[in-house]
C-alpha cells in the first residue's frame, strides 16, 4: 500500500494544489533563470558583440575590468609550479569570496552548466522509473578532488582540463563544442543508468570543493519547521543530496535542523515541494548553529 | 541491544573500508589514465602555432586557464580554442598559419589579455615573438627556385630583409639564370605566418612551424674551435694534427 503511493505521487503535486504553481516552482524557475543569464551574459559578447563579460567560467573578465577565475583552477596552476600573474589570483579571490559567502555550492545549483544535465537525467529516472544504480562511495569526489590538485605537480600540466566537462561545456557553447557534446552525454547517460546523482553528487571535484567553501558559508538551508513534517517524501525525490535530509529532518538527538553544509547545494527545490513549507534559507553566522532543542527555532518564530 | 549495535558498527566499518579502498583503486586508475592523456599533449603539434609570448609547451599547458581572453582579444580572429579533436591540448589557444596568420600587433591585445601569464607580459615588442620559425619545407616545388620571380613570401614578410631574404643561387635548370631562393633567418623570424598564409601553391612550400620541431640544438659538450680561439685568444690545439687521410679507393692524392 504504501509502496505504491509512493510511486504515484508527484513530488510538488500536493504543494501546487494547495499553495499554487509559482510557490512550488519559484526556486525551480529562479534557478534555471539564474543559470540561462549567466551563460546568456558570456553569450552577448560571440553572439551579438557586446561586451559585458568575456572568457568563460574558467576565466573571465567583467565589464573590461573586474577579474574573475576559478579558484580550483587557479590552484591547480600553483600545484603546477606556475607563478600565476596577479590579475588571475585576484580573479581567483574574488570568486572563492563570492562563493564563500553565497553558499559554496550554490554555484552548482545556480550556475553550473551540467546541473541542468543532471537534473534531466534525475527526472527522466524518476519519469521511466529506473531504480537500478550503481552505489558509489561518498568519499569519490575528495579523492577526484585530491586527485585533481596532486597530478599538477606529478605531470607539470594542468591535468584535469583536458576533461573537466563543467569547462567543456561553457567553453563548448561559447567557442565552439566541436565533440565536446559526447562527454557531456556520456555524464546525462551515466547518470541516467549506471549511478542514480552520480556525477554532481558523487564524482564531481569542483562541488566537492566549492561544498569546502560552503562549509563555513553563512547561506544554508535549514529544516526550520521540521516538526510540520509529515512523511510525505517529496523533498527525498528531489534533493540531489537526499541522504542530508534525515539528520536534519528526523533527528536521532536535538541536532540542529541545518542541512550539511557541506554537500547542501542550495537549491531550493526543497522548499518548492514541501506541502508543509518545512524549508528556508537562513544567514546563520559560521559557528553560530550549534545542535539544539528540537523545535526552538520554529517556537521562536 | 548492544550486540546488534555493534554488528550494525561492523558494517558500516566494513562498508567504509571496501569504500575506500574501492575508492583509492579508481582514483588510482584514473589518474594513471590522466597521467597518459598529459604526457601525449605535452608533444607540439606541428599545424597548431602558439599566440604570441607563449610559454614553452610544458610551462605552457601549467599556466593557461583555458579562458579565451586572448581569442576575443585578437583584432584579425586568428586565435582559437582547441575543440577536444583539435590537433593541441582542449581548450588552449592555437592558430593555423596557412588560414588566418598573426598579424603581429604593435599593442599585443593577447598578451594583454591573458590573465595567468601563459603569454609572457614580458613581451613587449611583438617583433621578439617567437611563435615558430619559417621554413621552407619544399625546395623542389617552391616558384621561385624553379627560377620564377614569385618571392611572394618574401614581399609579405612583416620583417621584409630581416627576417626573410633572397639569395642568389643558379637556377637549377638552365644553369644560367639565377633563381632567388627565399631564405629564412631563424633568429629573426616571428613565426607569424604570412608567408605560409600567401604562399601561392596549393600546399604551401614554406611553413612555420614550433621552434621545437624547427630549431636544432648542438650537443652541449660541442666546441666550435673558432669561437673557443676567441674567447682564449689562442687556438687551443697548438699545432695541425696529423690525421691519416681517407680517401675513396683508387685515388691519390
Ligand atoms: S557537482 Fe560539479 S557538475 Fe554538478 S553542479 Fe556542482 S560543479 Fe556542476
Ligand atoms: S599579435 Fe595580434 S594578430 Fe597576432 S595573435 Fe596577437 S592579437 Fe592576434
Ligand atoms: S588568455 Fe592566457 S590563459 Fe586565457 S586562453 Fe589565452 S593564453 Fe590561455
Ligand atoms: S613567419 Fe614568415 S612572414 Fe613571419 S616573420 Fe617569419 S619569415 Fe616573415
Amino acid at each position: 500500500m504504501k509502496a505504491s503511493q509512493k510511486a504515484e505521487r508527484t513530488p510538488g503535486q500536493e504543494t501546487t494544489e494547495t499553495l499554487g504553481w509559482w510557490t512550488a516552482h519559484k526556486f525551480l524557475i529562479l534557478r534555471r533563470l539564474s543559470q540561462i543569464s549567466v551563460l546568456g551574459l558570456f553569450l552577448l559578447t560571440p553572439v551579438v558583440g557586446i561586451r559585458v563579460i568575456d572568457g568563460n567560467l574558467s576565466s573571465s573578465r567583467l565589464l573590461n575590468t573586474v577579474p574573475m577565475t576559478d579558484p580550483l583552477l587557479a590552484l591547480q596552476t600553483l600545484a603546477a609550479f606556475h607563478p600565476l600573474e596577479l590579475t588571475a589570483v585576484l580573479g581567483a579571490l574574488l570568486v572563492g569570496g563570492f562563493y564563500l559567502l553565497l553558499g559554496g555550492r550554490v554555484f552548482c545549483s545556480w550556475v553550473c552548466p551540467i546541473n541542468p544535465v543532471t537534473d534531466l537525467a534525475g527526472s527522466f529516472r524518476r519519469l521511466f522509473k529506473i531504480r537500478s544504480s550503481y552505489r558509489l562511495s561518498r568519499s569519490a569526489r575528495y579523492w577526484l578532488l585530491a586527485l585533481v590538485l596532486v597530478l599538477p605537480t606529478v605531470t607539470g600540466v594542468l591535468v584535469w582540463e583536458f576533461i573537466n566537462p563543467i569547462a567543456l561545456a561553457y567553453r563548448g557553447i561559447l567557442f565552439g563544442m566541436g565533440t565536446g557534446w559526447i562527454l557531456i552525454l556520456a555524464i546525462f547517460l551515466f547518470d541516467l543508468i549506471v549511478s542514480q546523482r552520480g556525477w554532481c553528487g558523487h564524482l564531481c571535484p569542483l562541488g566537492a570543493f566549492y561544498g569546502i567553501t560552503g562549509k563555513i558559508s553563512p547561506v544554508q538551508m535549514s529544516a526550520a519547521r521540521r516538526d510540520k513534517c509529515n512523511d510525505c517524501m517529496d523533498c527525498y525525490a528531489v534533493c540531489p543530496e537526499p541522504h542530508i535530509l534525515p539528520p536534519a529532518l528526523k533527528p536521532s538527538k536535538n541536532k540542529s535542523p541545518v542541512l550539511k553544509p557541506l554537500d547542501c547545494t542550495r537549491c531550493g527545490r526543497c522548499i518548492d515541494v514541501c506541502a508543509q513549507q518545512v524549508f528556508e534559507y537562513q544567514i546563520n553566522m559560521p559557528g553560530t548553529v550549534k545542535d539544539q532543542p528540537d523545535t526552538q527555532r520554529s517556537l521562536a518564530k | 541491544m548492544n550486540k546488534t549495535n555493534d554488528k550494525g558498527k561492523a558494517i558500516t566499518r566494513r562498508r567504509f573500508l571496501t569504500d575506500t579502498a574501492q575508492a583509492a583503486c579508481a582514483t588510482g586508475l584514473l589518474g594513471l589514465g590522466l597521467t597518459f592523456i598529459a604526457e601525449k599533449s605535452k608533444v607540439h603539434a606541428a599545424e597548431a602555432m602558439r599566440p604570441p609570448g607563449a610559454l614553452p609547451e610544458q610551462g605552457f599547458l601549467a599556466a593557461c586557464l583555458r579562458c579565451g581572453l586572448c581569442v576575443r582579444d585578437c583584432p584579425w580572429d586568428t586565435l582559437k580554442l582547441a575543440k577536444p579533436e583539435d590537433p593541441v591540448a582542449s581548450g588552449t589557444p592555437y592558430f593555423e598559419a596557412r588560414s588566418v596568420p598573426c598579424e603581429m600587433c604593435e599593442d599585443i591585445p593577447c598578451v594583454k589579455a591573458c590573465p595567468s601569464g601563459a603569454l609572457n607580459p614580458a613581451l613587449e615588442d611583438i617583433n621578439n615573438a617567437r611563435m615558430g620559425v619559417a621554413v621552407l619545407t619544399d625546395r623542389e616545388n617552391c616558384l621561385s627556385l624553379q627560377g620564377l620571380r614569385c618571392e611572394v613570401c618574401y614581399r609579405v614578410c612583416p620583417l621584409i630583409d630581416e627576417a626573410i631574404t633572397l639569395k642568389r643561387t643558379r637556377n637549377k635548370r638552365t644553369q644560367v639564370h639565377t633563381a632567388f631562393e627565399p631564405y629564412v633567418n631563424p633568429d629573426i623570424c616571428t613565426g607569424c605566418g604570412k608567408c605560409e598564409e600567401a604562399c601561392v601553391l596549393e600546399e604551401t612550400a614554406i611553413r612555420v612551424l614550433p621552434q621545437e620541431l624547427a630549431v636544432g640544438q648542438l650537443g652541449k659538450h660541442y666546441r666550435l674551435g673558432w669561437e673557443e680561439e676567441e674567447k682564449a685568444g689562442k687556438a687551443l690545439v697548438p699545432d695541425l694534427l696529423n690525421l691519416p687521410d681517407r680517401l675513396p679507393e683508387g685515388t691519390k692524392l
